[in-house]
């Protein structure tokens, strides 16, 4: 019976709110009447509370960023709970995010995992050891500088080697693969690179020592750390210190439909720019979340929305939003000036006012607010 | 007042070509003179009176308009020899690189030319202009090394281009006039295909044969105390080249050898070059005598003081005052003090008609020295005339309907008071009028918040609008009313503080006052309903006191700050304590309630009323903190020295342990670090024990700091254990402190010394006071934080400026959907549901209270 009552409800009140009536009905046991009465209030109040046309909504939202923004501690670095992984949190990475930096100062991951690995922690362990990355300087035991014969003598440690299953023939193969102009000796557990250009400088040997150091030998790329956490009651989760979603999602065990990434381009890449948007908007909760600050998620979905709307992701630079503004003027009223103008110079744009800051310029009313609607009133004809 | 009918409608920009610069100059300046002996401006220099008169008494030559009324004229500049304009340099490179030098026809066959232009013609239909030069710029690098023209067979050298402003062709120097020549060519079409628009710029514009002079007016010179004249730079700059150039003509015409010619030509170019740019790498900047840097056309236009962000974008009123702020508990949240200087200052105009003509008249009697009076009268036709003794008389008799009189702020008139920084909305607020004693703007302490003002010297701007059109919209849309609830979290910014809370809530909590008392204290409040005292017995408790101020049909159910209910059934405060959860700032909920039954206007009312009630109560009881508030019970005393005791050994515990590799570490943390986390952790604990223990041990007692407290009007239980017992550990950076001298934070501990006090651990509280390293390690954290700030602000406001010119022309349509100028559809409905925030509850609706409501509960 109730459920027919609701209906009726459904293309005015948006889901959240309807389902928080039905809850809340069923939860004080009212009848269908008063059942009735609740959605009609809820409607007035939600129609009351709609935003009115022509709300000046982009400025709010920037306001409602840049206020808070002033109380934001800068501090780069932070333990994320009981984890050792240092993350960067804070104004900061709220600037990497509205920027869109291509890559973030510390990537991240979380890859969940699918049902039957996520509970057993030897299975979760198995994957995390997959996913962690190792590089050489991983495997080895000791990095030798031999300047009288200019080669570099790398020793390569057992165990190491054993828990990754790696004996040290790949290994010298890995290096072959990625060291190019480099001879490359393998003796047992002892590789010895020589480069094969006739200059003995040192510094270059030095370089090729630090080079060396971080090939990449097994596991997934990029991933630097890894540590499985458990999430509730049997759940566990990888958290990964770097992010490689394309090589994790072809791990057994590792759930894609859940695993994401804090690097907002990979993630536009990988899984498309809604999954992107959706990072944008995560993220930038986090960082406000663990700042303690409270803005509405209707402003961060707002700043994703425009950033991502083109298909691809624009940051609030000069090179993002901004750059693919219609005006001239409002383009050279926020960063360089006079590239903007000769440039509109050489194909004679034309800026047709629709924005603010030009109108604005211009002393003409702004086409917001109360700018935007225009008065039509007949006039009587001047006599001539 | 003067209307505007016409409105621009849009703004066009092309490269000026030299027939214009020739066709649109009033003059052409000939000589670098600028006044004769007279100091009277010389015909065809560069302040000829044919540009423009900057002078009081001249009068233009071409218009004939004085100062002020003629806007000025451009002239030119005949060049001897033709240079280069150096904003175009990378255009001018690309059209040499990618035509023949012999035909000016692009180096590319037919077909490629073909392809490209399809695809050009392609993307100008979608009007992506990014686009364009896109893929203009992948053409001209596809066709840069093309070795021979594909039509007139003509081998191509490359053309080297070193900067800022020579090109090579081969080892052969390119100068103006060549390029200019093979410029004149190349063909629209050509033109066209390399992403430049023929009819707007055309390439041989870009080497300069004759050069516009802005008009005078628009770089005046300034006349010093000594009488002196001071020219503008630019005027300066012009003059430099208009010399260079009468002395390159004379040298050609009088057939000098070419080298000379050559190096007066290159002058020519440097100081046009800096006439348009005194910024451009490799090229020295000109100066002044005193070795300033001359400030030309691009310093003009760019950065925060240029014309874009400093003039255009900076707009600036009259009308406004700027005033040390104080505040005054006793006016109302939306109203704002303002001394009576001030008010006979500032005016506002009032139209004549016959309902206020006598009023009016009377104001005018009293003139500008008496208060209420009026400054000025505009009649009909704009003319303007000072209300003074000897003009009053004949003023009044003059006056008629239609005048407009400027007359005296009085009680209740708009004005917008804004504080910066101006962050968000909330900072530019329209208030009404008070007049008051004293000089300074009187605010109510409960509006601090959203200006983020406070009393400590801190000086805010007073505007007052001056048409119908502005006051109704600062009305409707500005007042405090109507912004107490936030669009950035939809809670309120606008609450009762600090003494306000204190007196409601210990008024609230149990106190019984007289009949008298309590009629007393609410009429000093402003309650004027006697029918509320009515009930009152002998004996007023002082939750009747309060429910005397809401209104007889409300109900409310919240929980105070310890999480007990607070029930207002028919205007009657049943149970429970008023505090900061229920009248506070972010999140009062009673205050919320109050405005959204009844009206903005009702809510901002009854909030003032609570605001007073509180000031009262404390006035009446008298309330104030001492040191003695910190003092502690013995028993307290040690139970706090055990907790810091035994962290204390658990630290030095966990020292021993690292000292004797017997720690296990963290994983991914080595042993040091692992040490450090857990006396860290352990340090922490111990402050925060001792902080529960105080505000548990002393809640009970009559302490005003502890009601403070519990009341949530200033400081937190943390706060009071740093008085009273342990301001604990310092943390820079996330970690105790570990810099200082080697080895050690100070030359007081020995080396490698990891005991908590070596690293900022400061065990004492401020009652006791610290002793000299404890003190040192706390002006570390400090100063630290002193730092951050300073250094976070201008980031913030970077960001802040980015957000806002990168959102500022979304807005909502009348369909709902949220769009950018261009139409194009960012969201189909803002936030999904369409909900405005600063209309929300918390950015929802509050559904559990309709259903409560339906209920009956």
């Amino acid at each position: 019976m109730s459920a027919t009552i609701y209906k009726d409800y459904e293309n005015t009140l948006p889901k959240p709110i309807l389902d928080n009536v039905k809850t809340l009905c069923s939860k004080y046991k009212l009848s269908d009447a008063k059942i009735k009465k609740t959605l009609e209030k809820t409607k007035e109040a939600y129609l009351k509370a709609q935003v009115e046309p022509g709300e000046s909504i982009g400025i709010v939202t920037a306001e409602s960023f840049g206020e808070p923004s002033t109380q934001m501690i800068l501090r780069v670095f932070h333990f994320a709970g009981a984890s050792e992984m240092n993350i960067t949190v804070g104004l900061p990475r709220l600037i990497e995010i509205f920027d869109a930096r291509k890559e973030p100062s510390t990537p991240m991951m979380e890859v969940y995992l699918e049902k039957k690995y996520a509970t057993s922690p030897s299975k979760v362990k198995e994957i995390a050891e997959k996913i962690k990355g190792n590089t050489l300087e991983d495997v080895a035991s000791e990095f030798l500088l031999n300047i009288m014969e200019n080669k570099v003598e790398i020793k390569l440690s057992r165990n190491k080697m054993q828990e990754l299953n790696l004996n040290s023939k790949d290994i010298s193969d890995i290096i072959v693969n990625s060291l190019k102009t480099v001879s490359v000796e393998q003796d047992r557990d002892n590789i010895i690179l020589k480069p094969e250009s006739k200059t003995n400088k040192l510094s270059d040997l030095y370089k090729l020592k630090e080079k060396s150091k971080d090939i990449h030998v097994s596991g997934v790329k990029k991933i630097t750390q890894v540590f499985p956490m458990k999430i509730n009651d049997d759940e566990y989760v990888i958290y990964c210190s770097g992010s490689n979603l394309k090589e994790v999602f072809e791990i057994e065990g590792v759930d894609s439909t859940r695993t994401k990434s804090n690097n907002i381009f990979e993630t536009a890449a990988i899984l498309g720019i809604e999954a992107a948007r959706q990072t944008i908007i995560e993220e930038t909760l986090k960082v406000l979340e663990e700042q303690g600050l409270n803005i509405d998620i209707r402003h961060i979905m707002l700043l994703a929305d425009t950033m991502t709307r083109s298909g691809g992701i624009r940051g609030t630079t000069r090179t993002g939003i901004t750059k693919e503004k219609e005006s001239v003027l409002a383009r050279a009223s926020f960063e360089t000036p006079i590239r903007h103008l000769v440039n509109a110079s050489l194909i004679g744009e034309k800026d047709p006012l629709s924005s603010v800051v030009e109108n604005v310029m211009l002393n003409q009313a702004i086409p917001l607010g109360t700018g935007l609607p225009g008065l039509m009133a007949k006039m009587k004809e001047k006599k001539k | 007042m003067e209307y505007i009918y016409k409105k621009v409608k849009s703004v066009e920009f092309n490269l000026l070509d030299p027939h214009t610069i020739k066709k649109m100059a009033a003059t052409k300046v000939v000589t670098p003179e600028l006044y004769d002996k007279e100091g009277y401006p010389v015909d065809g220099g560069l302040m000829d009176v044919h540009m423009g008169v900057i002078d009081p008494g001249l009068r233009c030559k071409s218009c004939g308009g004085k100062l002020k009324e003629c806007m000025g004229h451009f002239g030119y500049i005949d060049l001897a020899r033709p240079v280069i304009h150096i904003k175009y340099i990378d255009v001018i490179y690309n059209f040499l690189r990618s035509t023949c030098n012999r035909c000016g026809k692009i180096l590319a066959d037919e077909e490629k030319i073909k392809k490209h232009r399809a695809e050009l013609e392609k993307i100008k239909e979608e009007g992506d202009i990014i686009k364009i030069a896109k893929t203009v710029d992948g053409f001209i690098s596809s066709i840069r090394t093309t070795k021979q023209c594909p039509y007139c067979k003509e081998k191509q050298k490359t053309i080297k281009f070193d900067k800022p402003i020579t090109f090579y062709e081969g080892d052969e120097k390119l100068n103006p006039n060549n390029i200019r020549m093979r410029f004149e060519k190349i063909s629209d079409e050509d033109i066209e295909l390399l992403g430049v628009n023929p009819k707007y710029a055309k390439p041989t514009s870009m080497v300069l044969t004759n050069l516009p002079v802005p008009p005078v007016t628009v770089r005046p010179s300034i006349t010093l105390e000594t009488g002196e004249r001071s020219e503008d730079d630019l005027t300066h700059k012009l003059g430099d080249i208009v010399r260079i150039n009468q002395r390159l003509f004379e040298n050609i015409n009088a057939g000098a050898p070419e080298v000379i010619v050559e190096d007066l030509w290159d002058l020519l170019q440097y100081h046009i070059i800096t006439y348009f740019d005194n910024g451009i790498s490799q090229v020295p900047p000109a100066r002044h005598r005193s070795g300033q840097l001359l400030k030309t056309l691009t310093e003009r236009i760019k950065s925060k003081e240029g014309r874009f962000r400093y003039n255009l974008t900076g707009k600036r009123v009259n009308y406004g005052s700027r005033a040390v702020i104080s505040p005054d508990p006793k006016i109302k949240m939306n109203e704002v003090g303002i001394p009576l200087s001030v008010a006979m200052t500032l005016t506002i105009p009032e139209v004549v008609n016959k309902w206020n003509v006598d009023y009016l008249k009377e104001l005018i009697t009293n003139g500008s020295r008496k208060y209420p009076g009026a400054n000025y009268i505009i009649r009909p036709n704009g003319t303007k005339r000072q209300i003074s003794e000897e003009t009053r008389e004949q003023l009044l008799e003059e006056l008629e309907e239609g005048y407009i009189v400027e007359r005296h702020l009085i009680d209740g008139d708009i004005s917008i008071f804004n504080r910066q920084p101006s962050l968000h909305r909330m900072s530019i607020m329209c208030h009404r009028i008070k007049i008051l004693p004293g000089n300074s703007f009187r605010l109510n302490p409960a509006v601090c918040n959203p200006y983020n003002a406070d009393f400590d010297g801190d000086e805010m701007n007073l505007h007052i609008p001056q048409t119908e059109e502005a006051r109704a919209e600062a009305e409707t849309l500005m007042e405090v009313q109507h912004n107490i609830n936030s669009p950035k979290h939809g809670q309120n910014v606008i609450g009762c503080i600090e003494d306000a809370i204190s007196g409601v809530y210990l008024l609230t909590k149990d106190m019984t006052l007289t009949k008298d008392e309590a009629i007393q204290l609410l009429i000093s409040v402003g309650v004027t309903d006697f029918d509320k005292f009515t009930n009152f017995k002998n004996n007023v408790n002082g939750k009747e006191v309060f429910s005397a101020l809401i209104p007889d049909d409300f109900d409310f159910i919240d929980q105070s700050k310890d999480k007990k209910d607070v029930i207002i059934k028919k205007g009657k405060l049943v149970e429970g304590v008023i505090d900061k959860n229920t009248i506070g700032e972010d999140g009062g909920s009673l205050i919320r309630s109050l405005y959204s039954v009844y009206s903005e206007g009702v809510g901002i009312d009854i909030m003032g009323k609570i605001f007073r009630l509180g000031i009262a109560v404390l006035l009446k009881i008298g309330f104030t903190t001492s040191i003695s508030d910190t003092d502690l019970p013995e028993k307290v005393k040690e139970q706090i020295e055990e907790i810091l005791y035994e962290s204390e050994k658990k630290a030095k515990r966990y020292i021993r342990q690292y000292k004797n590799n017997e720690l296990t570490p963290i994983r991914g943390m080595t042993e040091k670090e692992t040490v450090e986390v857990k006396i860290l952790e352990a340090l922490n604990k111990a402050r925060d024990d001792v902080g529960k223990l105080i505000t548990k041990k002393a809640s009970d007692e009559n302490n005003p700091t502890i009601i403070m407290i519990n009341s949530g009007a200033k400081g937190k239980s943390l706060h009071m254990a740093q008085m009273a017992a342990c301001v604990g550990q310092q943390a820079l950076r996330g970690s105790r402190i570990e810099r200082g001298y080697r080895k050690r934070t100070l030359s007081i501990f020995e080396d490698y010394d990891l005991s908590p006090e070596s690293r900022g651990w400061i065990r004492r509280g401020y009652k006791e006071g610290l002793k000299p390293y404890e003190y040192f390690m706390h002006s570390l954290t400090g100063r630290d934080s002193l730092m951050d700030s300073a250094l976070r602000t201008p980031k913030s406001g970077y960001l802040y400026r980015r957000l806002s010119n990168a959102l500022q022309d979304l807005r909502v349509e009348y369909d709902g959907t949220v769009r950018d100028s261009n139409k194009g559809i960012i969201q189909f409905k803002y936030g999904d549901d369409g909900i405005d925030i600063s209309k929300s509850e918390s950015g929802t609706i509050n559904v559990e209270k309709i259903v409560k409501e339906v209920a009956n509960l």
